[in-house]
């Protein structure tokens, strides 16, 4: 949901209206950290509250708590007027809370109504989707929540399986729905049904507790806003009464420069060469269909498109991850169609992959041996078939100064690491060897504002140094602000390539297969 | 976190210390759970395993005899030390071993090799065999996808009906007059024991070398690091462009190696002929699974698990000749051992700390990064 294309804020709720969830007083501390201190909030009857922070501010801490997953150390959930004990997320849906999670918790190879019937009570024994087919299709109905209950989760968009969520809490009798940051993966038309979702749900006098650190949304959708600071409640405000850079202020502490550094103008020679490139996927469909592009040094080149438009595809066989079934694909003047990930990498080919924790390192190893993955088999890393860790470890030390990445020590597991500074590590390996071509798939999801805009910072500094860029994000605002040339994938093809500063509506639109 | 009286459950990382805990603890409840056995038997557990330690431990001559069932399970528990760290999970030491023994019976009884190159020869036949046995599993994986574990399985049944059909076909020694088993090694290909005891020392050497080494590859070395990173996660492998094929090939070839080289000793030192599989090798290959499982990944501390599980071969002996038990009561010992350390796998992941009521809820020292397990990064 964006501004240009929002339809003006949903009515707001007359404040009479009566407070269905209350928080007092909830503390939640981890060892070493207070996730949520003190905090309260309350949210009323046929309202849209969100809740905005930056990762780590102890949103998700705080849900998980009212969804049963945690126990506050402190303070008291109230509920209709009569305080609570959630135990457990059976208490919680019994309770008529239900959560939509940010990763999805779905059993892929079952149908929509399979994984709503999953647990649910009240069912008949034999055959019991049926009843609950004829449920979804009312529920779906009633919110506009089109999804085919006997469609294998598999074969869903993202944004069909966020819609299965959403049913499956509504199917469980949610009142007072949570969403963790729901439109980190839809399309601003996604997002913009979504919302219409939403509106229904306030008319039916439910409530809806936003999670987002995206000031626009909260704008567009919220009725009140609770602002969340380090664990603490900062304010809750009215969002008719507050601006955006107001509430930018409460969330970081201090102003955001949104700007970044002046674009460089023109563009340095072709780095990479794609021509008609033709690639498969998992399942042995073409995934990427005829994609030509050329990306120039000193040149971001964005790619924007809904998840599952064959971005993966596209970015694995740039990589040498994914064999290329048909074109041909040039760098540096090389044919390295069919290349191997290590020699591309050795050809100067970085790769900030999509999935960090999954494929970008090895969690369970030292965040020294995470920051030479790349090049274990190179001097001074190795010599012969012996590895110098005395080396490797000047080098982690080296690059946690050098990237700010905080942790105890380079001896410590990089899963210990957190999400911002494991994708730090990832980057600063793989921009240490100053690559002539980074590949950067949602580089910034998920991460908060202070890391993502170092990020930014890494990306442009490297690009003004002469390498070329492909970002691959669902991020329109980072493609924005990055990118000299935006391309669009959707279904396979680069639909469109304009140029920088062409606005939100356009490539919205785009990005939902509606050509130009 | 919960609060239990005085002690507070904490969740986190476990140490060193706390797995040794652990799995001690892990072991006790498994040898309580085997005195019910002892008193299905209507002996009294505490006199059952009285008689057990003296015989074991304590009596003359006894202290040594651990070690003869030590010397497989060390040499085969390392080789799968090495498999799990590549995910590999390799079940078929058992036929790996008996693939041992079969090269190095063919290197002592129809090779014209004597003198000093016999036993040299004998290890190196059994190795490569050995290695052979396992490679082929690891290939299938790797080009075909097919569950390991069933194809190791497996390849245990092919060897030990192979070599029951060797001793009592082609290669039934012509002097044994009807038994089912082959000529007696001559005495070249006899394995030297340390004097007193029946320990063949060659091989404990071998396989105490073996554990050091291979602790070396993986904390030193680039193919170890390679392994390390396949193992904890494959996709990191294929991302960095490690050739999983040839990392699995070249592990598989050390694993199902060492288990060949315990088939060696077997036949070398123990047997001096190749006889029924299943008087060859008492299930050493499949205890070096728990052996490799217990030691987590330390080749090095199969050195301690390996000996644990000779003392309790070693207790079958006992149990067998001074409490009229049957030998395969072992296998339920060796049994319920697993069965309670993978029971206490759960609670390596907790602990208990003194956090009286009253006392704050004090920070951990350790300055590890703050990471509530929420979906939020701090």
């Amino acid at each position: 949901m964006h501004p240009a294309s929002a339809p003006s804020a949903l009515p707001s709720v007359p404040p009479s209206a009566p407070v269905r969830l209350a928080v007092n007083e909830i503390t939640k501390t981890f060892p070493g950290v207070t996730a949520n201190d003190r905090v309260t909030m309350d949210v009323r009857g046929g309202e849209v509250h969100a809740l905005l922070g930056e990762n780590g501010a102890g949103k998700t801490t705080l849900m998980n708590i009212l969804y049963g997953l945690y126990q506050p150390d402190a303070g008291e959930i109230v509920i209709d007027g009569r305080a609570v004990r959630i135990r457990s997320p059976r208490d919680a849906i019994a309770h008529g809370i239900g959560m939509v999670p940010q990763h999805f918790l779905l059993v892929r190879r079952h149908t929509v109504a399979e994984n709503i019937t999953l647990g649910l009570a009240g069912t008949r024994f034999f055959l019991p989707t049926r009843d609950v087919e004829r449920q979804i299709n009312a529920f779906a109905e009633r919110y506009g929540l089109r999804v085919d209950p006997r469609a294998a989760i598999w074969q869903l968009s993202v944004s069909e399986q966020q819609r299965v969520e959403i049913l499956k809490a509504l199917l469980r009798g949610a009142g007072i729905l949570i969403l963790d940051e729901p439109t980190s993966v839809l399309t601003p038309q996604e997002a913009t049904q979504l919302f219409a979702v939403l509106r229904r749900m306030k008319e039916e006098g439910k409530s809806v507790i936003f999670i987002t650190h995206k000031l626009d949304e909260v704008m567009a959708v919220a009725d009140r806003v609770t602002v969340m600071r380090k664990g603490r409640v900062v304010d809750t405000v009215p969002v008719a009464m507050t601006s955006k850079s107001q509430l930018a202020r409460m969330m970081v502490g201090h102003d955001v420069d949104f700007r970044l550094p002046a674009r460089r103008p023109g563009t340095g020679a072709p780095a990479l060469i794609a021509e008609d490139l033709w690639v498969q996927s998992d399942r042995g469909l073409p995934a990427v269909r005829g994609v030509s592009v050329v990306v120039h040094r000193q040149e971001i080149f964005g790619i924007a498109g809904v998840a599952g438009n064959g971005q993966r595809e596209l970015v694995e066989a740039l990589t040498g991850l994914r064999p290329v079934d048909r074109g041909r694909l040039t760098l540096g003047g090389r044919d390295v169609s069919r290349w191997s990930p290590r020699a591309m990498s050795k050809l100067g080919v970085a790769h900030i992959p999509e999935e960090r924790v999954r494929m970008g390192i090895v969690p369970p190893m030292t965040v020294t041996e995470n920051a030479i993955l790349r090049r274990y088999e190179e001097p001074p890393f190795s010599r012969g078939p012996l590895m110098d860790y005395a080396s490797a470890t000047r080098f982690a030390q080296q690059l946690i100064v050098e990237y700010s990445i905080q942790t105890p020590s380079p001896r410590t597991p990089a899963r210990l690491l957190s999400g911002g500074n494991i994708q730090k590590l990832i980057l600063a390996r793989e921009l240490a060897h100053r690559p002539d071509l980074i590949i950067a798939a949602h580089p910034t999801y998920g991460l908060d504002v202070s890391t993502t805009d170092r990020i930014h910072r890494l990306l442009l500094e490297r690009r003004d140094e002469g390498a070329a860029v492909l970002l691959v994000s669902e991020d329109l605002d980072e493609i924005r602000i990055l990118a000299d040339r935006i391309g669009v994938m959707y279904g396979g093809e680069l639909i469109a390539v304009m140029p920088a500063g062409t606005d939100r509506g356009t490539i919205g639109l785009l990005m939902a297969g509606q050509r130009p | 976190m919960k609060q239990v009286g005085p002690f507070r459950l904490d969740t986190g990382e476990p140490s060193g210390a706390w797995t040794l805990v652990v799995s001690a603890a892990a072991i006790l409840a498994a040898f309580v759970a085997a005195g019910g056995i002892f008193w299905a038997y209507g002996l009294n557990p505490i006199h059952a395993y009285a008689v057990i330690v003296h015989d074991t431990l304590l009596a003359p001559g006894a202290f040594p005899e651990i070690f003869r069932p030590t010397i497989p399970l060390l040499l085969a528990g390392v080789g799968l030390v090495l498999a799990f760290r590549a995910q590999f999970y390799n079940i078929g030491a058992e036929g790996q071993l008996l693939a041992g023994t079969v090269a190095a019976t063919g290197v002592a009884l129809f090779t014209p090799i004597r003198g000093p190159a016999t036993l040299p020869a004998m290890f190196a036949a059994g190795f490569v065999a050995g290695a052979l046995w396992g490679l082929l599993p690891s290939v299938l994986k790797l080009r075909l996808n097919v569950n390991e574990v069933i194809t190791t399985l497996m390849m245990n049944y092919i060897a030990l009906y192979f070599v029951s059909w060797l001793v009592t076909g082609p290669w039934k020694g012509p002097s044994v007059r009807g038994f089912a088993y082959t000529d007696q090694f001559p005495a070249s290909a006899w394995l030297p024991l340390i004097p007193g005891t029946r320990i063949h020392w060659p091989t404990l050497v071998l396989g105490v070398v073996l554990a050091a080494a291979f602790a070396v590859l993986l904390a030193r070395t680039r193919l170890g690091f390679a392994i390390r990173v396949q193992g904890e996660n494959p996709e990191a492998a294929r991302y960095v462009g490690i050739d999983a094929l040839r990392t699995t090939l070249l592990v598989m070839l050390l694993s199902g190696g060492a288990a060949g080289l315990a088939g060696v000793g077997e036949v070398a030192g123990v047997h001096h002929k190749l006889l029924d599989p299943n008087q060859v090798s008492l299930g050493y290959g499949y205890t070096a699974i728990i052996v490799a499982w217990l030691a987590r990944g330390k080749p090095l501390a199969t050195l301690i698990t390996a000996t644990l599980f000779g003392l309790i071969y070693s207790s079958g002996d006992v149990m067998q000749v001074s409490l009229q038990m049957p030998f395969r009561v072992t296998s339920v010992f060796n049994g319920l051992i697993l069965f309670f350390l993978i029971g206490s796998e759960r609670l390596l992941a907790y602990r208990i700390r003194w956090a009286p009521a009253g006392a704050p809820a004090s920070a951990p020292a350790s300055a590890v990064a703050p990471s509530p397990p929420s979906g939020e990064d701090p």
